[in-house]
């Protein structure tokens, strides 16, 4: 038993680790042990790195450095956890993603300054005994591209969630032909490098790769960033998988390709739940045909104040509210969930309908009303929710529009045509709240609000629901006749 | 610009067309509003409640806009303001008189029942808004002359039988009755020509009564009913009879715009009736369903049957009917008053607009060119189209199975071609994925946004290759490793702390 085999051997624990901790997650029960176990998984896995790393003499002042990153790294790390806002997470989520990215390329840089750099050197040697000195340049450079491209991209889409980007769609002439050429060039650069392995020839890749990274994100739109950040997601983990090739390491590489396929999973959800293919998000340019349809033939809308609104919710038996990210946008979680507790003393059944797409993260809803302490169980997703809105009283619609539009199931012509939409019409009244009737990100007007059985409440959401709170109070402070049990 | 509501002219009319409510909304659009003192009276609304809303009180008839529910008297008409714009209820169609007449005057005049039956016109679809009114009321009144109860009852004094009641016509004023005589505890029967009106018939609680099956028809669709053929009323009178020697109350509501009303109920039907039965004619004012009505007048048959021709049954319900014709109003001022600034745009494009349209500055533009009603949107061309364009979207089967082959084969082919070395990596790499998949996908979907932070978290596992990179001297090689395990250190603590921060956060209820 020597330190690299019982590394080894805590590099499969640690695996199992994270394959448990990942596990832990499909339940709300399980997931926070999951969470430990993640943690257990880390720990077992740098303890044993940091064996190793001691075990090949790298000297006093190194090792501390070493230590001083990492503290430094988790300080920074704790910080950032306990200040981000929950509305915040998907610009955390993006920035940690280019982390990941910037890491890959520093890692790919330093294998081969490791070994190309050093022909002669001892690594090397070993590497072109092996016959593996071209895999390995190879490897440097699928790491490097992968990394720098994650880099970039969340980079850019850490920008648009933020705001301090345009979320507007970035259109540049012939851009899926600049994204193929890219692909090229980097094909073209690695048999180059493979060949005879030129620093140049790494530092163009880098550049490409950023490039392409910066081009592929800035073309997509602010309402695709759900996609965005768990295909970036998808991708910290292949760059990973690409480092962990390049330094023969099993754990990176289990690792890597547990993120790389769990993003790519959540990529594919959400594209189903928008019915685009994946490869459509990517090349962008969605929504741009849409202003075709122009609401001027849909009807006249009608209005309601908070206290009607809050007479409706008074009366009604089963209230469902469907949330979007509007509703994040206004800060509007805190009186949505008082509401909430304050129909549900009342004997009013209160659910909630999420849709997949609904806020700028996969489960970014859920997570928004969990920190306003809504309990989990009222939150329900789309496909558990869609036929009870038929016997649904009241829905309240706050901050979200293409995904209740029904157009997208009845009017084949609609630019969101087949999207799963959740049904708020069939419920017998459907209140929306809504800034103005300006359309949705997808520019495609919703008949919604022109039906007989919706009326608008304008205005800022957060505003409007504390109005209907106040207008509550004197109404519900009043036993109804035949008070369920 | 200047709204004035007008004072209602005819004696006994008690409805507004504006209440203290819709004034500031009014004002919201941009518009002062000006009513004339005590025109609110009758429905409740004393002249300090419009004071306090923000109006003032004046003479409306000097306004730019002038609203009123009947037409105005002569006089009022006389003191319009040239150019002024009125707006109410002017019944162009049963008074060609006063079309005349306004079209003899520099205004512009809008009928408010003259606005087609489309559904983005019920905002100001006040016709309905009245109907749903009267329908209410007739079974009122029919309940304030009917000497019973309408609910049955097993009392002490004996038993009740539930009253009987029809409603003739399933038409908007036809569901309110059949609900509001419903709600009373009758049994509730209903007619209507139109079939497709059964289901909502028995939503409110009703029978609907067939007379025979549908006839094919091919005259255009206004949303109303219309007259029918020779042969159906023949049945039609049948059903009719049957119903009247069983029923205690009829409520009858059969209407065909600009035509006189059919007769429903003959004199003979009503002498089978019980005595102390009810009959309330809505359709009194345009000549009745019932033979014996008399408009506004209250009768009693040889054989002790009451028939109700009162022709103002939604201004019984002042208070009410100016409510909803109010909002009504408000919305039509919405929609001419685009820009919110207070001034009334007549868009002649807009078919509501122009429908309601009886005069426009002096100019005669009644009757309206006919505006047809798709109840049923035209879907199948759009579908068919779908049909056609599914085969390119959709790939072919076989297609799709050599894609697979074809990526399989290259992918055996580049791992065949790998030294041993890297394909002990590939084959971890290869499982690690379908684990991945399995367990990702039992993920529950409310943890997503968890599931990311935690992966983000694991994914700092590339620490571990920056860490066994700084063993190896290299000066350059410990820099670059130092801010990898930097970065990667924040993910791994930060990803983790967050995560937890966030599973803390979900409670049961």
């Amino acid at each position: 038993m020597t330190i690299a085999t019982t590394a080894t051997a805590a590099y499969i624990v640690a695996a199992l680790f994270f394959i448990r901790a990942l596990a832990g997650l499909s339940r709300h029960e399980s997931a926070r042990l999951g969470n430990t176990y993640g943690m257990l998984g880390m720990a077992v896995a740098l303890i044993a790195t940091v064996a190793l790393t001691i075990d090949g003499d790298i000297g006093l002042p190194a090792f501390g450095l070493l230590v001083a990153a990492v503290v430094v790294g988790g300080l920074i790390g704790l910080n950032r956890a306990k200040a981000v806002e929950m509305t915040a997470m998907p610009e955390l989520i993006a920035l940690l993603h280019s982390f990941v990215g910037l890491a890959a390329v520093l890692v790919g840089w330093s294998g081969y300054l490791h070994v190309e750099h050093h022909p002669d050197g001892e690594e090397a040697v070993k590497l072109a005994r092996e016959d593996m000195l071209g895999i390995h340049s190879a490897e440097v450079f699928i790491g490097v591209f992968i990394g720098a491209v994650t880099l970039t991209g969340s980079v850019v889409a850490f920008g648009k969630l933020s705001g301090k980007l345009k979320s507007a769609p970035l259109m540049l002439p012939g851009k899926n032909a600049l994204n193929v050429a890219a692909l090229v060039a980097f094909v073209a650069l690695t048999v180059v490098f493979v060949i005879e392995p030129d620093p140049w020839a790494l530092v163009a890749v880098t550049v490409v790769a950023l490039l392409l990274g910066w081009h592929l994100v800035a073309s997509i739109g602010g309402g695709d960033m759900p996609v965005v950040v768990s295909m970036l997601n998808s991708y910290s983990g292949w760059a990973a998988a690409a480092s962990g090739f390049l330094l023969g390491n099993d754990l990176l590489i289990i690792v890597g390709a547990l993120v790389g396929s769990s993003g790519a999973y959540l990529s594919a959800i959400m594209c189903r739940a928008m019915n685009r293919s994946f490869l459509s998000v990517i090349a962008g340019g969605f929504g741009l045909e849409a202003p075709a349809a122009s609401g001027d033939d849909q009807g006249t809308h009608r209005e309601i104040s908070a206290e009607e609104t809050a007479g409706a919710l008074a009366a009604a038996s089963s209230v469902i509210i469907v949330p979007g990210y509007g509703m994040a946008v206004a800060q509007a979680q805190a009186p949505v969930a008082a509401l909430t507790a304050r129909l549900r003393d009342h004997g009013v059944q209160v659910r909630f309908g999420i849709h997949p797409v609904a806020g700028r993260l996969p489960g970014h809803m859920n997570v928004l009303l969990a920190e306003a302490k809504v309990p989990y169980d009222l939150v329900l997703e789309m496909d558990e929710i869609n036929d009870d809105f038929g016997t649904a009283d009241v829905v309240l619609v706050i901050g979200a529009n293409d995904i209740v539009n029904p157009a997208a199931e009845e009017d084949p012509a609609s630019p969101i045509a087949g999207m799963p939409v959740l049904e708020v019409w069939n419920a017998r009244q459907v209140v929306v709240f809504k800034r103005s009737m300006a359309t949705g990100y997808a520019g495609v007007q919703n008949p919604l609000f022109f039906r007989d059985n919706t009326h608008m409440l304008f205005g800022d959401a957060k505003e409007r629901v504390d109005d209907i709170l106040q207008a509550l109070t004197p109404v519900v402070g009043r036993p109804k006749a035949g008070a369920r049990s | 610009m200047i709204i004035g509501v007008l004072k209602e002219d005819p004696p006994g009319e008690r409805r507004v067309a504006v209440t203290p409510d819709t004034v500031p909304q009014l004002q919201k659009l941009g518009y002062e509003v000006v009513v004339e003192s005590g025109a609110g009276a009758g429905a409740g609304f004393p002249d300090d409640q419009y004071e306090a809303a923000g109006a003032a009180i004046g003479d409306a008839t000097a306004a730019d806009v002038v609203l009123g529910v009947n037409p105005p008297a002569p006089g009022q008409l006389d003191a319009l303001r040239p150019g002024a714009t009125l707006i109410g209820l002017l019944n162009p169609r049963l008074k060609p008189e006063l079309v005349e007449d306004l079209a003899k005057r520099p205004i512009t005049a809008l009928s408010l029942d003259a606005v087609p039956r489309i559904s983005r016109a019920q905002a100001f679809d006040v016709l309905s808004s009245m109907a749903g009114i009267a329908g209410y009321r007739a079974v009122i009144e029919a309940a304030h002359e009917f000497g019973r109860f309408f609910t049955g009852q097993v009392t002490a004094a004996g038993k009740v039988p539930p009253a009987k009641v029809l409603v003739a016509g399933a038409g908007v004023a036809g569901l309110a009755a059949i609900g509001a005589a419903g709600s009373l505890g009758a049994i509730v029967r209903a007619t209507d020509p139109r079939p497709e009106v059964a289901d909502q018939v028995r939503s409110l609680g009703g029978d609907y009564l067939a007379v025979a099956e549908p006839e094919p028809d091919d005259t255009p669709d206004t949303g109303y009913a219309k007259e029918m053929s020779d042969d159906y009323n023949v049945r039609a009178a049948a059903l009719y009879a049957d119903q009247c020697r069983e029923v205690d109350i009829i409520v009858t509501t059969a209407l065909i715009p600009g035509k006189p009303a059919p007769r429903l109920i003959t004199a003979e039907m009503v002498a089978t009736m019980r005595p102390g039965s009810v009959i309330v004619d809505m359709a009194a004012a345009n000549g009745g369903n019932v033979e014996g009505t008399v408009p506004g007048e209250r009768v009693v048959t040889d054989n002790g049957v009451i028939i109700l021709g009162y022709t103002d049954l939604a201004g019984r319900l002042p208070a009410q009917a100016s409510q909803l014709y109010g909002t009504n109003l408000l919305n039509l001022m919405k929609l001419m008053t685009p820009q919110r600034d207070g001034q009334l745009v007549l868009d002649f494009d807009d078919v509501v607009q122009r429908s309601m349209t009886v005069v426009r500055e002096g100019e005669l533009t009644w009757p309206p060119p006919p505006v047809s009603v798709s109840a049923a949107p035209a879907k199948t061309q759009p579908a068919r189209e779908v049909e056609a364009d599914a085969p390119e979207s959709k790939p072919d089967p076989l297609l799709r199975r050599l894609g697979v082959a074809v990526a399989a084969a290259a992918t055996f082919g580049l791992i065949a071609l790998s030294p041993a070395a890297l394909q002990v990596h590939l084959t971890v790499f290869a499982l690690a994925i379908v684990i991945g998949y399995y367990v990702i996908g039992n993920v529950h979907h409310a943890l997503h946004t968890p599931l990311m932070s935690v992966t983000n978290a694991i994914s700092g596992i590339i620490v571990v290759g920056a860490l066994l990179q700084i063993g190896t001297g290299d000066a350059a090689i410990t820099v670059l490793s130092l801010a990898a395990i930097l970065l990667a250190s924040i993910n791994v603590f930060g990803g983790f702390a967050v995560t937890r921060r966030m599973l803390a956060m979900f409670v049961r209820s």
